[in-house]
Parts: C-alpha cells; structure tokens; sequence
C-alpha cells in the first residue's frame, strides 16, 4: 500500500528530473557542448548521491510548513504538485517543484484546517528571493574571476573549449549532486512521516526509512532526466539568452552553489562556529537560482540580451504554479476524502462529510504541531533491520559479471559486424568486378564478331578476284593459243571465219556468268533477312524475281541489272512490269521504294 | 572525450602551424616581387616555387584543422566562423601564388620609373598582410587584442588603394612612350598586387565580427 502511495511522489520526482535538471545541465547541452545522453547520465549519477546523502535538511523545513500526517494525504498533495509541474513543463515553462510543492501543502493546509508555520513560509519565500539574488551575485563573481583567469593565462581557444567541457561536467555533476540534496525534501518530504521504519545494512553503510525513501525519490528525478528533460533543456540553453561556453560554466556553477549553500548542513554548522548565523536549510526554487544567475551575467553585459518577455514568462510561473498547486490540492484532497473515504490527515475535516465529526477542537495548536513533526523523525521507535551485506556482495559481483559480459559480448558483436561488413565490402567488390569483367567481355565478342563478319567479307572477295584472275588468266592464255595457231596457219588459208572464232571465243568469255554467279551469291549472304521478308510478304515470287527485287533495293538501273543479269534493258523492264503486277502494286507507287520498304 | 585535450593540443598546433606557413607565404612573395622589379628572375623563379610549396602545406594543414574540427565537435558554437576564418587567411598565400605566376607567366615590361612605386605598393600590401595574420594568431589567444591590430590593417589597406590609383594615374598620364597594351598590362599588375590587400581588409572585417561574437 505504502508503494502505491508514494506512486505520486515518484511522479512529482519526475516532474522534477524533466523541468529543474535542465537548469544543470541547459544551458550545456542547449549550447552544445556536451551530448543530452552524456548530461543525463552524469546528472542522475549525482542527484541520487545528492539525495541520499544530503536530503535532509530541507525536508525539515517542510515539514515544519505542514507536517502532512495521514498516507493518503501525502499522497494527494505530492500528486497535485506534480501535475502542476506538468501542466507547467508542457507549456515549456520554467517552474520549480518547491513552488509547487509549497502551494499543494498549503492546500493541504487548509483542507485540514492545519495551521500553516508563518515562520516557516517566511523562511521559504526569502529564499525565494534570496536564490535568484545570490545566484545573480555568485554569477557575477565568478564570471568577473574567470575573467580575470582568462586574461592573466592567455589560453588558446580551442584548449579553452576542450577544459570547459570537462568544467561542464564536473559543474554539472556538483549541480546535481546539489539539486538532489536540495530538492529531494520537494519530491519525497510530504511522505517522511510515514516512511516505515526498516534499515538495510549493507556492511559499509546503512539505509534507514527515509535514506529509501530519497533513494526512491532520486531515482525517479533520474527517470524524468532521461525521459522528458531534453526538450526543456533546450529551452534554458537557446531561449533564455544566448550563453556561451564561458558563461553557461559560470551559470550552472552559480547555481549549484546557491543550492549547495541552501542544502549543507555542515556548511551551516560552520558558519555558526564562527559566529555568524546559520544557514536556513530550505529547498530553493532551482530555477529562480539559474534565471539569477543568468540575469546578474546580462547586467554585467550591458543588459543586451536578457529577452525579457521570457523572464516575465518565467515570473508569471512563479506565481501561478503556487496557487494552481495549492487549488488543485485542496479539491484533490476534497475528492479524495469524499469520493473514496481516502485518510488524508489524522486530524478530522471540516471540508469531509460522514464518520469525522466537525469540531473546532480539530485545529491544533503551531506548538502542537511541532511537537507531531518531531514525532515525524523517530528515534526511539523500534527499526527492523535487514543485513543485506552478502546480497549486495553478490548483486555488485552479479551487475559486475553481467557487465563484464555485455562488453565482451559487445566486442564479439563488433568484430563480427566489421567481419561482416568487411566480407560484405568484398563481395560487392566481386559482384563489381563481375559486372565489369562481363560488360568488357560482351563489348570484346561483340568486337570480335565484327571483325570476323567483316574478315569472312574480305575473304570472299579477295577468293572471287583471285577466281576473276585466274578467269581472266585462262582467257588470256586461250586467246593467246588461238592467236598462235591462227599464227601458224599460212596466209592464205586464213579465213574469216577464223576470226570470228576468236571473236566468239572473246564474246564468251566476256559473258559474266562466273562473276554473275557469285555476286548473286554474294548478293544473297547480304540480303538473308530480306529474301526472309520477301518470301513472307510475297510467296509467289521465282528465283529470278526475288534476284531483281535485291537489285532493285541497291537502287540499281534497269541498264545496270541488265548488264548483271546478262539480259536486255527491254527484259528487265518487262520482268519490273511483271513484278509489279505480281506484287500488287498501284500505278502511283514506285516498286523499288515499296522494295526497300521491306 | 579523454582524448579531448590530446585533440585540442594538436588543432592549437596545427593552427599556429598554418600561420607559419602564411607568415613565410608573405615573406617570399615580398621577395618574389621584389625580385622580379629588380630583374633577378631566377631568385624569382625560387620564391614562386617556394611560394607554391608553402601554399600546398597550407592547404594540407587547413584541411587537418577542419577535419578535426567536425570529428571532435570542438568548438561547436564559432566552428563555421572558425573555419571561414582559416580559409579566408588562406586566400593570402592563395593570391600571393596567383600574382606571382602571373608575372612568371605573363612577364610585364616595367619602365625603370615606375618600379619605385611598385616596390612602395608592394611594401604597404605585405605590410597589411604581415599584420593581419597575428591578428588572427592573437585571436585565439587574446581575443581583445585584435582590434589594435585591425587598425593597422586597414590603415594599410587604404594606403594600398590610394598608392595602387596614384600608379594607375601615372601609368596612363605620364607614360606616352609605352604602348597602350603595356600600360594596361602594367595596371593590371597594380590591381593584383592590391588585392591581396583587399583580402586582409576582409579577413580583418571577419576577425571583428568573430571577436564580438566571441565577447557576447
């Protein structure tokens, strides 16, 4: 029951992790210098070491405001805190959990008819105004000593860069550690008085009650850093004012020392030796103290670029959050008790209706009620302790195993994922090569193709002259033997009809039917696709036909195909008519154009 | 983010390297032009050979600086302007080369008359450069002292227009025994011998700005 009670506590823990981690580690992450998941990190680390080891302080302060005693109660009013702080995060605004928290006890306060601790309040709101002054004044010094630093040493910038990043970090780590300790009595105070009383020894250190319960508290601040915090960390680090890497240093260093001096017992404590008067430890609005901050840099500036509309933003949340807090609390708490007879104090109501009788005798005394808050931190009651030395042994070794694993684990993952990728790498070098290699080995067929089309084309007309001259040869040396033998005959046997013999013999061998031959071979090889094509469209056609539609394509004359035909002018044009007829050709078309259309 | 001072030191040192070479960039262009006045085309030879080199290592280091840069994130709000800024610095030695192959390509007929002028536009021209490139260097170190140092550069910067107009005005006034193609030609290297001028003037208008970004 107690875990679900403090269900609302842990909410408003992360509403603190989303709005008030960004005044760590804003104005760093919104200037880019360090990465979110860096920050949030290092943030959570030290806000729960902050929580756990310096918590206490403030959570007095509050109790003393309104010591809330019943479960339920405490439940209700963390829960209207922590949606006010939400409905004011969504807005993109600037709040602080301690105004929130304040308002809702003060709700609290006045369902329950509990008086509130002026003194108490007083002390809060002169924080309230104190914080931001003082972290204006701290910003003021320490960016007037950097200054000073920065002038005498003359570093080089980019070293510069590189120290402030760490600057940032160890800054941050300490405003963390410092919100924790500060603001955790925001989170989880409300619940202090109904911490159970349990202890877990842990050989080198124990944890009481309420060490869990900020232990839970911060946690949850841890949650709502990683889980919310980055977009109103980009709000402080670029909206604000525009903060460079030198400032934002001197901003959050500012601010963690306003939360530091308001968190630190031991820090009051020496003041108090020396004379001076102790420090109030109070949960200071984290906000107020980074918007003082930034505001005492902009004056020492000039005042140029403080946007003010931002800081009236800012101040409107101020005033708004406390009141909204404190209104929804006490409806809340209304409905609460009505609704679902939820205990929300140990003293009876007048705002609840039923069993708890109305009496005035219910308001208690400021003295009364300080005695119940001392009640709240027990010391006499009896406290269970768990020894949890050898668990935790064993949880550190199994965590330190477990990691010890995932790194191996990790490492084994990226060798294998560079294996792979390497592998990867070269099989796509492959499957280049391939393409390339292919590409290269079609274009040299290709070539070679070429080449030999062209050298079987060489070939058959070197094989045809050679077979012309010996043709040629032959005639010759038949003309030469006939002109020999017309030679040896005596002169008066000659006869006309010898020379007409000679005449025959050249007139034969002038015939070209060889070469008539083989270029109608010839002629063939080159028009295969067309005589295809013929055949197709035209089946009916001869041999001799199909011979003039090719020579007819090489846009030929009739004289010229006569010649290779070895036939009259006047057969070819006869054949051409015959042709068309055949064909089926119109008057107005010409045959050698609708032959080359094939 | 352990090695981040590692890495800062050696950008640091990188810088300050490519302002050396821009310093001795300078200086052999001085000698180069001088050189080339006086006649001595040899010597003149080696410093445009001397000039080029420095520009190459120049680059080599500039291009280090601004890998580094981007792979560690330094400097994340002023790296763009960080950067221009080298590169602009860099035009320095860029133009030095320019003019200088210029007048080993193009071998301009100086009148005898007209070389003193040269040589004092010469003088001013370096002399804004040699000033400019501390200015950069003091800018990493002590931001608040660039501005001493802008002044000079743009007192030279002025001197080096006035003196390069004066030239001109000689040049196509005073001159009739050279031709019309010299005379031009002879502008011509005026002008170049000025802009390298004009690129500290930029360089020292950039160094400004980035000061009071810096500053804010």
């Amino acid at each position: 029951m107690f875990l679900f009670f403090i269900s609302s506590g842990l909410f408003l823990g992360w509403t603190l992790g989303a709005n008030d981690a960004s005044n760590v580690f804003g104005s760093a992450v919104g200037s880019k210098l360090i990465r979110f998941r860096q920050a949030a990190i290092i943030a959570s680390i030290f806000v729960v070491l902050g929580a756990v080891l310096q918590g206490a302080g403030g959570s007095h302060t509050l109790g003393k405001l309104g010591s809330v005693d019943a479960l339920g109660g405490a439940f209700t009013v963390a829960l209207a805190a922590g949606m006010s702080v939400l409905w004011m995060t969504k807005s993109k605004l600037p709040v602080s959990t301690s105004q929130a928290i304040v308002g809702a006890i003060i709700g609290w306060n006045f369902f329950t008819g509990n008086p509130t601790d002026i003194n108490s309040l007083t002390t809060i709101v002169a924080t309230w105004i104190s914080g931001p002054i003082l972290g204006g004044f701290f910003a003021v010094l320490l960016f007037l000593l950097l200054q000073f630093i920065l002038r005498k040493r003359k570093i080089h910038l980019i070293k510069l860069d590189a120290y402030i990043k760490y600057a940032l970090l160890i800054v941050g780590a300490f405003g963390s550690y410092s919100l924790g300790a500060n603001n955790i009595a925001n989170v989880v105070g409300v619940f202090i008085p109904s911490a159970p009383n349990i202890a877990l020894d842990f050989g080198f250190f124990t944890l009481n009650g309420t060490q869990l319960l900020f232990l839970g508290g911060g946690l949850s601040i841890a949650v709502g850093i990683f889980t919310y915090s980055k977009k109103v960390m980009m709000t402080v680090g670029s909206s604000l004012m525009k903060l460079n890497a030198e400032t934002a240093i001197i901003v959050v260093l500012a601010h963690s020392l306003v939360l530091f001096v308001f968190s630190s017992q031991s820090l009051s404590d020496l003041f108090v030796r020396i004379g001076l008067p102790a420090i109030p430890l109070v949960p200071v609005s984290s906000s107020q103290a980074i918007v003082g901050a930034i505001i005492g840099i902009g004056i020492l500036k000039g005042g140029r670029n403080i946007q003010i509309n931002v800081i009236g933003k800012i101040a409107v949340g101020w005033f708004l959050t406390p009141v909204i807090a404190g209104l929804l609390a006490f409806f809340a708490l209304f409905f609460m008790s009505n609704v679902f007879n939820l205990k929300v104090s140990s003293n009876p109501s007048k705002y609840v209706k039923g069993d708890i009788v109305v009496t005035d005798d219910a308001k208690v005394s400021i003295d009364d009620k300080t005695k119940t808050i001392e009640n709240f931190y027990p010391t006499d009651k009896e406290v269970t302790t768990f020894k949890l030395y050898k668990p935790a042994v064993i949880i550190v070794m199994i965590i330190l195993l477990l990691v010890i694993i995932y790194q191996l684990y990790v490492i084994n993952k990226l060798k294998e994922k560079d294996k792979l990728e390497e592998y990867q790498e070269s099989i796509d070098r492959y499957d280049t090569q391939q393409i390339l290699l292919a590409k290269e080995l079609k274009t040299t067929n290709d070539a070679n193709l070429k080449l030999e089309k062209e050298i079987d084309a060489k070939e058959k007309e070197q094989k045809k002259i050679a077979l012309s001259i010996i043709r040629k040869n032959e005639i010759l040396s038949k003309l030469k033997t006939e002109i020999e033998n017309l030679k040896s005959k005596p002169e008066e046997t000659l006869k006309f009809a010898d020379l007409n013999t000679l005449k025959l013999l050249i007139i034969e061998n002038l015939s070209v039917e060889n070469e008539r031959k083989s270029f109608n071979k010839y002629i063939r090889n080159l028009n295969d696709s067309f005589y295809k094509n013929l055949e197709i469209e035209y089946p009916g056609l001869s041999e001799n036909e199909k011979k003039l539609c090719s020579l007819l394509r090489l846009k030929l004359t009739s004289k010229e195909i006569a010649s290779i035909l070895n036939i009259t002018p006047k057969s070819v044009e006869v054949s051409r008519y015959r042709l068309r007829k055949k064909m089926n050709i119109k008057k107005n078309e010409k045959l050698s154009k609708m032959i080359r259309k094939l | 983010m352990i090695n981040i001072f590692k890495t800062s030191k050696t950008v640091s040192l990188s810088i300050d390297q490519f302002f050396d070479k821009i310093d001795l960039g300078t200086l052999n262009f001085k000698k180069g032009v001088q050189n080339y006045i006086d006649g001595n085309l040899d010597e003149f030879a080696q410093n445009l050979k001397s000039v080029s080199i420095l520009e190459n290592e120049a680059d080599t280091i500039q291009r280090k600086i601004e890998n580094d840069f981007y792979l560690h994130s330094l400097m994340p709000n002023y790296a763009s302007d960080i950067l221009n800024l080298l590169e602009s610095v860099d035009h320095i030695i860029d133009r030095s080369t320019d003019v200088l192959s210029q007048f080993d390509v193009e071998r301009p007929h100086m009148p005898e008359a007209i070389k003193k002028d040269y040589t004092e536009l010469l003088n001013l021209t370096v002399r804004s450069a040699e000033n400019v490139v501390p200015a950069a260097r003091i800018f990493f170190t002590s931001p608040d002292a660039v501005k001493d140092r802008i002044q000079k550069v743009l007192f030279y910067h002025r001197e080096t227009a006035v003196l390069s107009n004066n030239i001109k005005r000689k040049i196509f006034q005073e001159f009739d025994s050279l031709k019309l193609s010299e005379k031009i030609h002879l502008r011509y290297f005026a002008l170049h011998i000025e802009q390298v001028s004009d690129t500290c003037k930029n360089i020292a208008h950039q160094l400004s700005s980035l000061v009071i970004k810096i500053k804010m």
